[in-house]
């Protein structure tokens, strides 16, 4: 079988199109380089989801943790302090028990006038639930993140903001939080990185890997236990987070040079990646 | 357990969930406590061996030494740290048979690798066929250890490398003013000294570790996870304490000890943190404050 068939049967095999059987012996470098490479699929989609949707709770979750008021402070550092005290996989492990516990007819909820079935199925699945438990850890990582910047926001800057008479909405919107994203940004990078390394344990961790459509070291995990050899899957997949990893640097290197364009040159920070402080 | 748990299907109540709760199988869950303690103790030393050498390699003036220590460095960092759990147990465990194989079987003459099977010699086989269960189970939990230090000493090699370029570069040419070696300078005043940068970006690492170690699970070690699975999956009438599904308490009893270790953790760190920190200016206590 040519590379090209390959890449036409399995390219998309982890979305469940293309070839239905999985290669089962005499695998070539071809397969297990395409095959893996599909899986990355599902480590992006987990990876830009979550940190879009993320990104908009972390910011709230900061605010609350920031917050004067009791009652939105406390939860939220309990939040935090929940999900970044223990680790992701028990998370995942947790969220699936906890899902799978949900009765499987749905759950009724009563609107006065009808009532209205909420699914609950589609939890159990990777899809949705790795999803959920991913948007809450990097939020929580995230918010940390915002509320250390939040607290950096020059004082000055604020009081800048107050002589002008800026209040409320508009002086967050204007002032507080692109300051806070720009002292954020190098460590929010960052967290982004940690956050696409951390979608490979999603089919580690109970999620079912539905009709064996599963993500890249998923398949990389399967040619290992079916040719007894590690040396060549891993490397393929080590290669494809260094590449994506890259890209990442790279995306956010360009939003990091804009927020900081109104600065001179030799005063823009530069992205250094603070890999000392990971997570 | 004791003698009132003889017959469980007479208890109820508490008294039930006591000695269900005493049962062989609970001791040893208990007892997995006590492996993740023991791994982390062993691996965090470990780990910052890996690491001083790895920083020491990277700063070394021998290029080839440099460059390995480097690549050491970078690559475990930009590549998810479970891939390497699960590429090191089976390399690990492949690389130390083919050489005890080359050792032990010079007569052998059929290839290591035929098709999907790794074949060595009988004597090669680690841990030997004929060994008993502790030994299986210490050699797995001992190449596991192996592999969380080669990838946590990336990390630490890092941080420490990072700890060294902190330390002022005055104080290094003071020393050599004074006629010392380059070993005499790392020993006796860029090591100390680099200790107090070191901390913070340890101390990080130290949580990563604690929150890493459920992979044990994956590396095929009977941990808290595995007795987690095993003893809250639903019991039938046939086992002496039926129960329903209950791996959702367990697992949520696992998130509190994981929990509680992190925050015991946090509040040593920033006291530790202090401590160190004493005979530094203003500036450099300013540094040193645990970022999360």
């Amino acid at each position: 079988m040519s590379c090209v068939q390959t890449i036409q049967d399995y390219a998309l095999r982890s979305m469940g199109i293309g070839e239905r059987l999985l290669p089962r012996s005499d695998f070539t470098l071809c397969e297990q380089i395409v095959l893996i490479g599909s899986g990355l699929l599902w480590n992006i989609y987990f990876g830009v989801l979550a940190l879009l949707i993320g990104f908009v709770l972390a910011t709230a979750l900061a605010l609350a943790k920031a917050s004067p008021r009791r009652l939105l402070r406390k939860p939220a550092e309990w939040f935090v302090f929940v999900f970044r005290g223990s680790p992701l996989f028990i998370q995942f492990f947790l969220a699936y028990q906890a899902f799978v516990l949900l009765p499987r007819s749905g759950i009724e909820i009563e609107l006065g006038i009808t009532t209205i079935t909420a699914q609950t199925g589609w939890l159990t699945k990777a899809w949705a639930g790795a999803l959920i438990v991913l948007i809450l850890n990097t939020s929580a990582y995230s918010a940390e993140i915002f509320h250390g910047a939040l607290r950096s926001v020059p004082r000055r800057d604020m009081e800048a903001a107050d002589a002008y008479g800026l209040t409320g909405w508009s002086r967050f919107r204007k002032i507080t939080w692109p300051t806070m994203l720009r002292l954020a940004w190098p460590s929010y990078t960052n967290e982004a990185i940690f956050l696409f390394h951390a979608t490979t344990l999603v089919f580690f961790s109970s999620f079912p890997a539905w009709q064996q459509r599963g993500d890249a070291l998923y398949y990389a995990n399967y040619f290992a236990d079916k040719t007894f050899n590690p040396f060549v899957p891993y490397p393929i997949v080590a290669v494809y987070f260094i590449a994506l990893s890259l890209c990442v640097i790279g995306l956010f290197g360009a939003v990091n040079r804009r927020l900081n364009r109104h600065l001179p040159g030799q005063d823009r920070p530069r992205l250094r990646l603070r890999l000392n402080l990971i997570r | 357990m004791f003698a009132a748990c003889t017959d469980p299907d007479a208890l109820d109540g508490l008294a039930w969930l006591g000695c269900y709760l005493t049962t062989g199988k609970h001791m040893a869950f208990y007892a997995s406590f006590g492996t993740v303690l023991l791994l982390l103790a062993v691996t965090a030393p470990a780990a910052l061996l890996f690491g001083y050498g790895g920083a020491l390699a990277a700063r070394s003036p021998v290029a080839p030494l440099r460059w390995l220590g480097k690549t050491y460095t970078a690559v475990v960092r930009g590549v998810p740290d479970i891939i390497f759990f699960l590429f090191f147990v089976i390399a690990l465990d492949q690389a130390f048979e083919w050489l005890r194989h080359k050792a032990l079987c010079p007569g052998w003459d059929q290839p290591i690798r035929q098709g999907n099977d790794f074949l060595v010699c009988p004597e090669a086989k680690l841990p030997l066929s004929s060994a008993p269960q502790w030994v299986h189970e210490s050699y797995g939990f001992a190449l596991a250890v192996l592999t969380f230090a080669i990838v946590f000493g990336a990390f630490a090699a890092n941080v420490i490398e990072g700890a060294m370029r902190a330390v002022p570069r005055a104080q290094l040419e003071t020393a050599e003013a004074y006629g010392m070696t380059r070993a005499q300078v790392t020993r006796r005043v860029l090591v100390p000294q680099m200790w107090t940068y070191a901390l913070p970006g340890l101390g990080n690492l130290w949580m990563i570790l604690i929150k890493a170690t459920p992979l044990l699970f994956l590396l095929g070690v009977e941990d808290i996870v595995y007795w987690a699975r095993e003893l809250g999956g639903s019991k039938t009438d046939i086992y002496a304490y039926p129960h329903p599904d209950w791996r959702l308490w367990y697992f949520l009893g696992l998130l509190v000890f994981y929990l509680a270790l992190t925050r015991l953790s946090e509040i040593f760190l920033a006291r530790l943190s202090i401590r160190v920190g004493r005979g530094l200016d203003g500036q450099g206590t300013r540094d040193l404050e645990v970022q999360g």
